[in-house]
């Protein structure tokens, strides 16, 4: 068995600074569009539908690469950052939380979406209005606090699944220690050469992580269930 | 066709066919269909050969293979990665016949675990390696490194890459390795380093001059040689692997790499043809 090298710790680091980031920016982004998609009646919804669900069938090495084009000086993301005077987001960490944001979308927003219409369907909403609420006032304390599950269950999913990312940061991280190599990047290194004994010592942690992490959530969730549905 | 029309033309007048003899037919036709798929494409004797590659030679082999297809009547089938994932992968037992690694550390630890073919392990490049960027006017010499006008150079992995460990001693041989560390972004392989630059996300990067001087690579962007003393020679070996010892095909690929034909299309591709190692 091998011995947590600081490099590994370092991957660690950012390993969960990456899945933070990203889950907390998927929820301030994926609410309003959740809450949107399971209200509207617009006939291109399922368009969006389509789109927010498009990460799930896709290889990430097709989002990488549209990443690593997009985010390049020449790409559309990229260009428009330099042209506004910024640096491109490739090799950094900002441009791997856009990553993983894009590659974690459907996680939470299609939790969100299915907690939202259940919400809506119950009447609630129409009550609250009924006695006064505005719109805000009634998203704020009705319709989240209805929706709790979906919120625990969205970020769960979209922090793990960002904790196992692999093939988008290999595609536009640049394995750089401390800035842009994750967990699965590192273990990816310690396979090619052979630290079978780090290689098996990050993933076991990793496994256990994951593992503690939904035995949590599905604990936390029974216990978060909505009475009087 | 026939069997299209067996379902949806009109009936014949007497006997219907049956469902079953439909169906039999129509597996008839599968299976001429697989067989010609499988024995049409190789003639009678010819075998496969299941080729590890490096990434820098991916280009070269791939110009290669219908040479050799042709003299030969094998067939070649490429797989490619960087050397040290591909070391790996055959430690575990993956059925490639011969490997064309990037180094003769792998090919030498094989030969030593006694997976590679006594006899089999040879020099078939020599590899070079370049500081390249598409922009015309980036890179000027080693000077380029001094100034420092760019955010990102691109390497291979020194750990995992030959070429990777290359352009780390130049740049220590340059004495940049400490100061330019924070510019560096790593490739798993040379094929990933050369991705970086040429997707304009690197300004430049250190790349196999192979990736950049093939036949059908025109001269575009701006390089400079790195002079072969600034790195330790990159001695590029083959091994036929233990397994594959005896296949026709895996001992005629090894054959023709190490003939004029092969040779012609390596040095066209930036490499030097080894004399006598």
């Amino acid at each position: 068995m091998g011995v947590l090298s600081a490099a590994d710790i370092e991957a660690f680091r950012i390993t969960l600074a990456l899945a933070g980031v990203t889950t907390l920016v998927l929820l301030v982004l994926g609410t309003p569009l959740a809450w949107w998609l399971a209200r509207t009646g617009a006939r291109w919804k399922v368009v969006v539908e389509a789109v927010v669900a498009l990460p799930l069938v896709l290889p990430p090495t097709v989002l990488g690469f549209y990443f690593l084009v997009a985010l390049g000086p020449h790409g559309p993301i990229g260009g428009t950052l330099e042209a506004l005077g910024g640096n491109a987001l490739a090799f950094t960490f900002t441009g791997l939380v856009v990553g993983s944001v894009g590659y974690s979308l459907p996680f939470v927003v299609q939790p969100l979406q299915d907690a939202f219409s259940s919400v809506i369907g119950r009447g609630a909403m129409e009550a609250a209005a009924t006695l006064g609420a505005g719109p805000l006032d009634r998203f704020f304390t009705v319709a989240v606090p209805l929706a709790r599950r979906g919120f625990l269950t969205a970020a769960t999913l979209g922090f793990a699944h960002t904790l196992g990312e692999f093939g988008v940061v290999l595609m536009i991280g640049g394995n750089i220690p401390g800035e842009t190599q994750v967990l699965s990047i590192a273990i990816y290194d310690h396979v090619e050469v052979l630290e079978y004994g780090q290689a098996h010592l990050l993933s076991g942690l990793l496994l256990a992580f994951s593992f503690l992490l939904l035995l949590a959530v599905y604990a936390l969730n029974n216990r978060l269930r909505v009475v009087g549905v | 066709m026939a069997a299209f029309a067996a379902f949806n033309g009109p009936p014949h007048h007497g006997a219907h066919p049956s469902l079953p003899s439909c169906l039999r037919r129509f597996l008839g036709a599968l299976g001429i269909l697989g067989g010609s798929l499988v024995g049409g494409v190789l003639p009678a004797h010819a075998g496969e050969v299941k080729v590890a590659v490096s990434s820098n030679f991916s280009a070269a082999i791939h110009a290669i293979q219908p040479d050799f297809e042709a003299a030969t009547g094998h067939h070649m089938r490429i797989s490619t990665g960087s050397t040290g994932k591909l070391y790996a992968q055959i430690r575990n037992g993956a059925p490639f016949g011969v490997f064309l690694a990037a180094d003769t550390r792998r090919p030498r630890k094989l030969e030593e675990a006694g997976e590679a073919a006594p006899g089999g392990r040879f020099t078939y490049a020599r590899g070079r390696i370049a500081l390249w960027s598409p922009d015309p006017r980036q890179v000027d010499g080693p000077g380029t490194l001094a100034k420092g006008d760019f955010r990102h150079l691109s390497i291979a992995n020194p750990e995992t890459a030959p070429y990777g460990l290359a352009a780390q001693q130049t740049l220590q041989a340059l004495g940049h390795w400490e100061d330019l560390k924070g510019a560096i972004v790593r490739g798993e392989n040379i094929g990933q380093a050369h991705q970086f630059v040429a997707s304009h996300n690197a300004e430049l990067g250190f790349v196999a001059l192979s990736q950049i001087s093939g036949p059908n690579r025109p001269g575009e962007g701006s390089r400079w040689l790195v002079p072969q003393s600034y790195y330790d020679p990159i001695r590029q070996q083959a091994v036929l692997l233990a397994d594959a010892a005896d296949e026709p095909a895996a001992r005629a690929l090894v054959d023709y790499l190490r003939g004029p034909e092969a040779a012609e299309v390596i040095e066209a591709f930036g490499y030097a043809i080894p004399k006598g190692d």
